[in-house]
């Protein structure tokens, strides 16, 4: 459901900068339905990736292979990302607060910590320079949490000014996909608010899963359920995930 | 003009690589020198700074061997799978010593190679501002921008003593072809005092594809073969990443005695390429 609600939001979208994993699952599956001409931008340098199957990692020979150009990591960042090009970014972290700011870096004290993560790695600059930023990230106690271990990457700060008074020039996220629903952020306090649940949801479960008041959006609405089509274009899909491991 | 030698990498590392350094090994996922970073691993250089915008496998054997005394790095997991778990260890509970760390976001850690390899004493991004990175690192801090006012973050040129890449081919007279995805390699090179490349292989004459990268060979300063030797990443043109291998070091590298074990098998009795 997550990766069918994230492949929908990408209707309409001309350019996206994905992350491996679920992003790029759901940028390839809008690819396969809703948007053929989506412009697939990664990481590692490669704009106009069109990949025939799921790639591990954002570096992988398919990526470069199928792109209609390979840049720089610096260009990349610098005249792509940072150069306002890039109209949708695709995020996930292991914790997230109401502001929708993200921690991919500890869990516990930086300097001692409980649990290393990798990092942010470009998710700061992915967050800020992004015409609007899409989370993906279960809901959870563990996931959804008060205040952040550490704040990796910036999604409204302390609320609806931060941005701007931080000098990030994108509008920040715009929409955060639950396993359980879809949040966006309130237009005057830009806190995080559930505007839909999916099918069998209910606002309780979402509610026990948020260690804060959950906000609920006037006229709460029930995703639509994945149709037969998008399920079959994604099981396609899954179904290419590492067929490039071997080794020529 | 002083051209690079081509050497054997033993001979490379050897002459280049000294407890002590800091040494930048690049290729963003594409292009790693795992055979350069075996070859420090079997020569047991110390107390060595170890520079990657991505950690990746190498990095944790490096460090799980006890090579490094700081990491400087952007992001450090096994893409796709999960965690660096020699990284982690070394972090969490120091073993088998206590690393220090310097951690960037990419675009920052990019600019710092981008600004010396420029020659300036720093680069400016917009980027670090609401992050719980910005003031914990003495290599970042605000700036004023002259013209407008605004606050960007400057970030320091990062000098390596020894940058390492691995590129699909040289010449005879070391000049070095890479294509495909380069990541900083170009930037990481220029930004360095001495300078290695690992290759596939030596041709009589190099014909770059479109978007290839040539690096001249004066400013290059040892070249070595070493085919296949930037498994299990790849090198486009000569051999696909093995996505396997990167599900299977979660296994190997969870466990202390596994780890240890794998090294002296695939690292220390000579190469860990496959015939």
């Amino acid at each position: 459901m997550m990766i069918v609600a994230a492949a929908r939001a990408l209707r309409g979208v001309r350019v996206c900068f994905v992350g491996i994993g679920l992003p790029s699952t759901a940028a390839n599956l809008a690819r396969a339905t809703d948007n053929p001409d989506l412009v697939l931008v990664y990481e590692s340098g490669t704009i106009g990736a069109k990949p025939t199957r799921l790639p591990l990692s954002i570096g992988d020979g398919e990526l470069a292979d199928t792109a209609d150009t390979v840049v720089s990591v610096p260009e990349i960042f610098n005249y792509w990302l940072q150069g306002g090009r890039i109209e949708v970014g695709f995020l996930g972290a292991a914790q997230m607060d109401r502001f929708a700011n993200l921690n991919s870096t500890v869990v516990g004290d930086y300097d001692h910590p409980s649990v290393r993560l990798p990092g942010a790695g470009g998710a700061p600059e992915i967050a800020g320079s992004c015409g609007e930023v899409i989370v993906l990230i279960r809901q959870s106690r563990r996931t959804f949490v008060e205040t952040l271990d550490f704040r990796s990457t910036v999604g409204y700060g302390g609320g609806p000014d931060d941005r701007a008074r931080l000098g990030l020039t994108g509008r920040g996220p715009s929409l955060v996909i639950t396993d359980l629903g879809l949040l966006r952020p309130d237009p005057d306090t830009r806190e995080l608010t559930m505007v839909s649940l999916h099918p069998g949801v209910t606002f309780e479960d979402a509610r026990a899963a948020t260690p804060w008041e959950l906000k609920v959006a006037p006229g709460l609405e029930v995703t639509e359920p994945p149709s037969a089509h998008e399920l079959a274009e994604l099981r396609a899909l899954l179904a290419t995930q590492g067929q490039d491991g071997r080794r020529g | 003009m002083v051209v690079a030698e081509i050497q054997s990498l033993a001979q490379a590392v050897s002459l280049l690589v000294h407890d002590g350094d800091c040494v930048a090994l690049e290729g963003f996922t594409h292009l790693i020198p795992v055979a350069a970073g075996q070859e420090i691993i079997r020569q047991r250089r110390r107390e060595l700074t170890l520079v990657r915008l991505t950690p990746d496998i190498v990095f944790d054997q490096m460090i799980g061997m006890g090579c490094a005394r700081k990491v400087i790095f952007g992001w450090g997991g096994n893409p796709g799978v999960g965690s660096l778990h020699r990284f982690r260890d070394a972090i969490e509970h120091g073993w088998p010593h206590p690393i220090e760390i310097e951690e960037h976001s990419h675009a920052g850690l990019a600019n710092r190679f981008a600004a010396a390899a420029s020659g300036l004493p720093f680069a400016v991004l917009r980027g670090y501002f609401g992050t719980g990175l910005m003031g914990r690192l003495d290599t970042v801090r605000p700036v004023t921008c002259p013209f407008t006012g605004e606050s960007l973050a400057a970030v320091a040129a990062l000098h390596p003593d020894v940058t390492i890449i691995h590129a699909q081919q040289a010449d005879r007279d070391g000049n070095v072809l890479m294509w495909g995805i380069t990541g900083v390699n170009k930037e990481a090179v220029l930004a360095a005092t001495r300078v290695l490349v690992t290759v596939e292989e030596i041709v009589d004459e190099l014909k770059p594809p479109a978007g290839g990268v040539v690096l001249p060979s004066w400013v290059v300063d040892s070249v070595a073969t070493a085919p296949g030797g930037t498994y299990p990443s790849y090198t486009a043109g000569y051999s696909v990443r093995d996505n396997a291998e990167y599900l299977r070091w979660d296994a190997i590298s969870r466990d202390r005695d596994a780890f240890v074990a794998w090294i002296e098998e695939h690292v220390m009795r000579g190469s860990a390429v496959p015939a």
